[in-house]
């Protein structure tokens, strides 16, 4: 993987310097988020998760990259989008670092300022399912998937045929949505939700360059 | 006992198996569970990785219905359970968390205090109906049966809770108490690639395949799993394994509250056993051959 070029040793670009900003500010809402600082790059995180053989960023060097001040590398990495939240590498680190709630940290920021990484469709999903949440109350796997394949590319959908059919023979296919009675309640809620998220960019940063590496570590 | 009863999306379409099995269980060993009126789906994992306060409303919705009730909320699903369980802990660690939420659900006219517990059947199984009173009411000792207990990810972790985040036994417990054996299975808490299986096939193919052969390797006649997604993952695609790996499949995968209602003496048709697309022919002649015996001794007593 290329590692973006970040200038000057120890100074952040503006852009970079908003990522982490929000970055920061979501690991603060996780319950013990501050323990990131903590990290020892042990690598248990790395050896105990089942997937790491498939990313390109190892989850020690995920912190690693954070330390250096490099998050755009980061997001822009097959690895958040490949990370299953099986919680084994957050079980296991000895500096009890929230690993896998920062991957979903990075997952948020990575949607929010649609910086992705190439030909990884886990976002469509994403869309997808927010979509039929808000239509219904509940979810209708049946449909997700239909609605994932609109996006991604029709002849997947061919392939899960076979498989659709099996599941009707044995009941298990189920096409009605059962919609939550109260949903203009739930809607509002959501409506309201969405409103307390403040998207960073609205609020005007200085450009600041900002201490990195150890230094960020205090 | 009575309990909130939180069935959650997939328990309603594809694995309606657990839903039916679930109940039947808790059924027959006294304990109610009440459907929370008008649930919403609780975002599932995925909604954690798009927008945070969106996902703690939707989840505590439900949390806030089920606290009117002052009863501890069950639920079967993984998914539902650790996202229920996160939400819950954030809002009741953080004042601050708690009031932006609040301030989303008085839009629909609730409010959650967090006082409501999370907790899974295995949980409540164990620690409220006690392995004791469930080993006397077993009707059909599941002798000879070798069972491969799979947790998933999800439901021991990532915070310390009812059992052990490494190797958590609770369902070990339960089958011995029914009579079956437990093959050794190192693999109980290792990741099947959950939704990667729509996303990334291929890597959820080989954590699935993985999975599979250990159990298979190890000699069991039927994986026991806890988890809707699993279930479906470690079932739905062992053709697809086959094909691409040439490794031998064909392993059942029922869930944990089928199995045990078989030994409660209740029926396939109670558990939602037909569902399932692998028959585990063990369990089958079990029931033949016991259900004889159970018939004569009950007509004693
Ligand atoms: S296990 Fe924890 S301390 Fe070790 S490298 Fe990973 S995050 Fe850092
Ligand atoms: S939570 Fe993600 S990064 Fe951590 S071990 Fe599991 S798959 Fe790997």
């Amino acid at each position: 993987m290329k590692i973006q070029e970040i200038n000057i040793p120890g100074k952040l670009t503006r852009k970079e310097s908003v990522l982490r900003h929000s970055f920061l500010e979501q690991v603060d809402t996780i319950p013990g988020g501050e323990k990131i600082k903590s990290c020892i790059q042990c690598g248990t995180c790395s050896g105990s998760c089942p997937l790491s053989y498939a990313m390109d960023v190892m989850p020690r060097e995920l912190i690693a990259l954070f330390r250096a001040g490099d998050i755009e590398s980061i997001l822009r990495s097959r690895t958040i989008w490949i990370c299953a939240s099986c919680y084994t590498c957050q079980t296991r680190c000895p500096s009890s670092i929230k690993v896998t709630d920062i991957i979903y940290a990075l997952k948020r920021i990575a949607m929010e300022r649609r910086i992705y990484a190439k030909k990884f469709p886990v976002h469509s999903l994403s869309d997808s399912f927010i979509k039929s949440i808000y239509r219904f109350g509940r979810l209708n796997e049946p449909r997700l998937m239909i609605l994932y394949f609109m996006r991604t590319g029709i002849l997947k959908a061919f392939s899960f045929i076979p498989l659709g059919l099996k599941m009707m023979r044995k009941g298990r296919l189920e096409l009605r949505v059962s919609k939550v009675k109260g949903i203009d309640g739930l809607r509002k809620i959501m409506k309201k939700a969405e409103k307390l998220d403040i998207p960073f960019e609205k609020e005007k940063l200085p450009f600041m360059p900002e201490a990195v590496g150890y230094k960020s570590v205090s | 006992m009575n309990y909130n009863y939180y069935p959650g999306c997939s328990l309603q379409s594809a694995h309606k198996g657990y839903d039916k099995s679930c109940r039947a269980v808790f059924n027959s060993l006294g304990c109610d569970l009440i459907e929370i009126e008008d649930w919403n789906c609780c975002g599932a994992t995925i909604y954690m990785s798009i927008n945070e306060v969106t996902a703690l409303a939707v989840a505590s919705r439900n949390l806030a219905l089920a606290e009117k009730t002052k009863r501890d909320l069950v639920t079967p699903c993984s998914s539902c359970f650790t996202i229920l369980n996160k939400a819950n802990r954030f809002i009741q660690n953080s004042i601050e968390v708690r009031d932006k939420v609040n301030s989303c659900l008085a839009e629909g006219g609730l409010n959650y205090n967090g006082t409501v517990r999370v907790r899974h059947p295995l949980d409540v199984l164990i620690n409220d109906v006690g392995i004791e009173i469930i080993r006397l009411q077993i009707k059909i000792p599941l002798e000879e049966l070798k069972i491969a207990n799979y947790y998933g990810c999800q439901i021991v972790r990532p915070e310390k809770g009812f059992d052990d985040r490494e190797d958590p036994t609770t369902m070990e417990n339960l089958f011995e108490a029914a009579g079956a054996s437990n093959v050794y299975f190192p693999y109980k808490l290792r990741c099947c690639g959950g939704m990667l299986m729509t996303t990334f096939e291929e890597a959820a193919l080989k954590l699935s395949k993985e999975i599979l052969e250990c159990a298979i390797e190890n000699g069991a006649d039927c994986i026991v799993t806890t988890c809707p997604l699993c279930q479906m993952n470690l079932e739905a695609y062992q053709n697809e394994i086959h094909n691409k790996y040439k490794t031998k499949v064909g392993i059942p995968i029922l869930f944990f509250t089928q199995v045990l209602g078989a030994a409660l003496g209740l029926s396939n048709e109670e558990l939602g056993i037909d569902s399932n697309f692998y028959r585990c022919k063990k369990l089958v002649e079990i029931k033949n051959k016991k259900s004889y015996t159970a018939q004569t001794v009950h007509s004693v007593i």
